[in-house]
Parts: C-alpha cells; sequence; structure tokens
C-alpha cells in the first residue's frame, strides 16, 4: 500500500526481475548499464536504491527490450 | 521445564491414541471458539517453526482476512532439512496435537479444506497421521494427505502449494505469497506442524501458559534435533537455554572446549564457535544477532576431529544439488559455489578460489524467486567467518589441519527422543 508520495530524492519506481523467467540474455545491462551489472554467468545484479527519474525513460526501455519479459517496473512501496 | 508437546505418554510407546490424547488434553476449541484464539495465539507471541520464524497469530489474520474465496489450510510436514527429524517424530508421536492444531487453524481462519504434506520418506509419520485421521470423528471439511517429494525445496511454502495445485514441488514467483493465492487459487495458511501443535495447546491453555516457560525474548518451548552428541536426537527445550547447556545435557561436552564449532539451524543456518556458541541462547533473535539461525531447530555439534571446510563443502555440494533449477543465479552460481568450496576442502583449488567464493557469495542472496540461494549462501559465509584461518590453510597450502582430512560426516538422525 502506498502510504505517502515519495519524498525529497526516493526512487519512485524499482526494478524487478522474474529470477524464474530470466534467461540471461544481458540486454538489460547493456541498456542501463548504471544499474544493472552481470555477474559471471550473465544473469543480472539490480542495484538497489530504486530507479532515479533521470534514468526512467532507459529502465523503460530495458524492460521492453528483454526477449524473456522477466524485467519490469514496480511502483516503490516505501513510507 | 516439563515437556509441554511430548507431554503424555512416554515415546517407546509410539502413537498416542485419539482415547488417550483426549482425556489428556479434551477438546480443542472448534467453530466460532476457534475463530476467537486468533488474539490468544497473537498475544502468545508464538513464532513459526518451519524456519522463517513469522509470528503465527498475525499468518492467521492474515489469511482470515483476505479477500478471495473461503481459505484453505497446508500442514506442512515435509520436512526436507537434512539434519532435523523433529517434524516427522512429532507426527509420528502426537498426530492427534497436530490434527488438532489443523482443525483449529482451519476453523480460525475460515478455511473449507485442509491439505496434509508429509514428506515421503517419512514413513512412519505418513502411517501415524493416517491412521489418526481414521481415528476421528470431528472432521467435517475435506482433508487430503500429500507425500511431499524428498528434496530441499519442497517444503518452502510456495513449492508445497505448487505440489499440491499441480504436482509440482518446485518455488514460484511471489508476490503473490500463498497467504494471498495458494491451493486453487484461494488465500492459503502453510503452517509448520510444531507451530500448529503449539496452536492447539495455546487454544486450550491459554497465552499466559505459553509464556510461562522461556529464558529470553521469545517465550515458549521448542524442538531441536541435535547430532554430533554422545545422545542424538529430538529434544523439547525452553526457548532461551544456552547452547552449551544442551551440550551437556545431549553429551556434546561439559565445556566449549569439548567441540569445535555448531551449526545451527540447518543447512540454511550459520556456524558459530564453540567458545562463542557455549553461552548463546537458543532463540531466533538473539541467534540472529549472532549471524546464525534458529531456523527449524537444528544443533549440530562438530568435533574437533573434523574439519569445518570439508563439512562446509558437504552441504554446499548438497545444497547445489538441491536447487530446483529454474533461477540462474541458483543453477550456476550455487554450482560454480559448491565446485570452488570443494576444490579448496580437498586440496585441489586454484589460486583464487577463496576469494573467488566470497565474492560469488555476497552476489547471490535475494537473485532467486525462493530463499534457496540465500540459505546456503549465509551458511557459506557464516563458515568463512568461523573457520577463517582454515580456510585460509586449504587455500594456501592445499591441506588442512586436521588430521587425515576427516569429513564432516552428515548425520543420520534417527527420529528418537532423547
Amino acid at each position: 500500500m502506498l502510504t505517502a508520495q515519495p519524498t525529497s530524492r526516493a526512487a519512485a519506481a524499482e526494478l524487478v526481475v522474474d529470477r524464474i523467467a530470466c534467461d540471461g540474455f544481458g540486454m538489460c545491462a547493456e541498456l542501463l548499464p548504471e544499474l544493472i551489472n552481470l555477474d559471471d554467468w550473465g544473469y543480472p545484479i539490480v542495484r538497489s536504491g530504486g530507479v532515479p527519474d533521470e534514468l526512467m525513460d532507459h529502465a523503460r526501455r530495458a524492460v521492453a527490450v528483454c526477449p524473456v519479459l522477466a524485467l519490469r517496473l514496480r511502483r516503490s512501496v516505501r513510507p | 521445564m516439563e515437556p509441554r508437546i511430548f507431554a503424555g505418554p512416554p515415546a517407546a510407546g509410539g502413537p498416542e491414541s485419539l482415547a488417550d490424547h483426549a482425556a489428556r488434553l479434551g477438546l480443542v476449541p472448534r467453530g466460532s471458539a476457534a475463530e476467537a484464539t486468533i488474539p490468544v495465539i497473537e498475544a502468545s507471541g508464538l513464532l513459526g517453526r518451519g524456519g522463517a520464524g513469522f509470528p503465527v497469530g498475525r499468518k492467521w489474520r492474515s489469511v482470515a482476512g483476505q479477500a478471495g474465496g473461503a481459505p484453505a489450510v497446508l500442514v506442512n510436514g515435509a520436512e526436507g532439512e537434512p539434519l532435523s527429524s523433529k517434524d516427522r517424530t512429532l507426527m509420528r508421536l502426537r498426530p492427534h496435537l497436530v490434527l488438532d492444531g489443523a482443525l483449529l487453524a482451519a476453523d480460525a481462519v475460515g478455511a473449507d479444506r485442509i491439505a496434509i504434506y508429509v514428506g515421503s520418506a517419512h514413513r512412519d509419520a505418513r502411517d501415524s497421521i493416517e491412521r489418526a485421521l481414521v481415528e476421528r470423528r470431528d472432521i467435517r471439511l475435506p482433508v487430503q494427505l500429500f507425500a511431499a517429494p524428498a528434496t530441499y525445496v519442497a517444503g518452502e511454502e510456495s513449492a508445497a502449494v505448487h505440489f499440491v495445485n499441480a504436482a509440482d514441488a518446485r518455488p514460484t514467483v511471489t508476490p503473490p505469497r500463498p497467504y494471498e493465492r495458494g491451493i486453487d487459487g484461494r488465500p492459503t495458511l502453510v503452517q509448520n506442524v510444531e507451530s500448529l501443535a503449539n496452536a492447539a495447546l495455546i487454544a486450550r491453555f491459554g497465552d499466559a501458559w505459553y509464556r510461562g516457560v522461556g529464558r529470553s525474548s521469545t517465550p515458549g518451548s521448542a524442538l531441536v534435533t541435535v547430532s554430533g552428541s554422545d545422545r542424538d536426537g529430538v529434544r523439547e527445550i525452553e526457548i532461551g537455554t544456552p547452547i552449551g547447556e544442551l551440550a551437556e545435557v545431549a553429551g556434546a561436552g561439559r565445556d566449549p572446549r569439548d567441540r569445535q564449532a555448531v551449526l545451527l539451524g540447518g543447512y540454511f543456518g550459520g556456524w558459530v564457535s564453540a567458545e562463542r556458541g557455549w553461552g548463546l541462547p537458543l532463540d531466533p533473535v538473539e541467534l540472529r544477532d549472532a549471524g546464525s539461525a534458529f531456523g527449524a531447530g537444528v544443533v549440530a555439534f562438530l568435533g574437533h576431529d573434523r574439519c569445518g571446510v570439508r563439512a562446509t563443502a558437504r552441504i554446499m555440494d548438497y545444497m547445489a544439488g538441491q536447487s530446483a533449477a529454474q533461477c540462474g543465479p541458483c543453477v550456476f552460481g550455487l554450482r560454480a559455489i559448491a565446485d570452488a568450496t570443494a576444490g579448496l576442502a580437498n586440496g585441489t583449488a586454484a589460486r583464487d578460489d577463496l576469494a573467488r567464493i566470497e565474492r560469488w557469495s555476497q552476489q547471490l542472496a535475494g537473485r532467486g524467486a525462493c530463499r534457496h540461494p540465500d540459505g546456503a549462501v549465509g551458511q557459506l559465509l557464516s563458515s568463512l567467518r568461523v573457520f577463517g584461518s582454515e580456510w585460509e590453510i586449504h587455500q594456501r597450502r592445499r591441506t588442512c589441519s586436521r588430521e587425515g582430512f576427516r569429513s564432516f560426516a552428515v548425520p543420520v538422525v534417527r527420529e528418537k527422543v532423547a
């Protein structure tokens, strides 16, 4: 439940990976290296702390290009 | 402390009959009286005994308050943890107490169906529950028995629900969690058998009675499975009992110097040195703060003739093999960690293996659909802390300080009340 508007610089959205669906294509990390690294086997490690406003367009593109629809944006749930 | 869960006839007598159970404890509240027990369970402070330690009363209230049709109750007796045998022992000896808890929970949350999920390898437990079901005359809703596959993850709550729904005991992506959408898409209370047995006692004797024992911040008594001692087996302890005291009773030494370390919580848990552990209370909160876990009540002592590195390697190999093989980080990461750990254990390590497993371990938590990788690397990271110098010896000298590389024999814990 959203209890309040995100305050000051708190991110309004975060990236969520469906770990079962993810096949390690790695396109998300190519489009959004600021927030996503790949581990030694090519699976994404998402930086915590949500998506800053200035990266939202890139994040949306990363979500859109995932071939198996394993990446999505979720509104941050935080007080 | 007088036994609570194991009060009644001695273990050697086998399963308690319905007549004995009813004469000893009377009837468990049902119907609207069961609904009225939710606040009592909440006030008792009872924490779940399947491993996660979630407050039981709060879980019941969440399920009772969910929209989405009549709830279901899933009685979790899968017990896939290799070092635990308390759930199968409880089901075998006190089947009616477990069924009381299941019926109470079902009435409390308004469920119209109960699924009982017992490890397929635990035949005595299953037989006991089956016979107990035949004995009862107060079951007015469908109760179905399911044989949980003998895998580590089968008892994870989304895997248990998945098995009941589709005969597939692999975890699913959450949310939705089972309390929101579980069996047949309905809100489902997944509750460990020991938690239910405790609830059945609290419903009769009250929350103050439950809190009448306990030596730390968490009230009540708990079942533990002790191994690596002279008298291995299942015991009921007062929560907060210091590990050293349990060690003395079980025959694992009077002194911390008698043992090297202890693994708490099982393969998902954490190591502590005997020196540090002896004074630690067996309490979920205090053990978490100490970098370990109460988990499902596993207490496994490691002697001085055993090697902590090899023990950890063996556990990691098992855990990698038990991955449900659905999520890349778990499939590849756990296997790589297990292989590098095996190399360190048996003296064939590559130069940077120790640094590699440290880095991989820190990357893995939170990156599976379930907590399987988290639990496995949590145990590994605790081992790196506790057996740090031994890991260094294995890396640098490719040898072991323990004579003859003795491995951690994973004890076969008998279903025995010690």
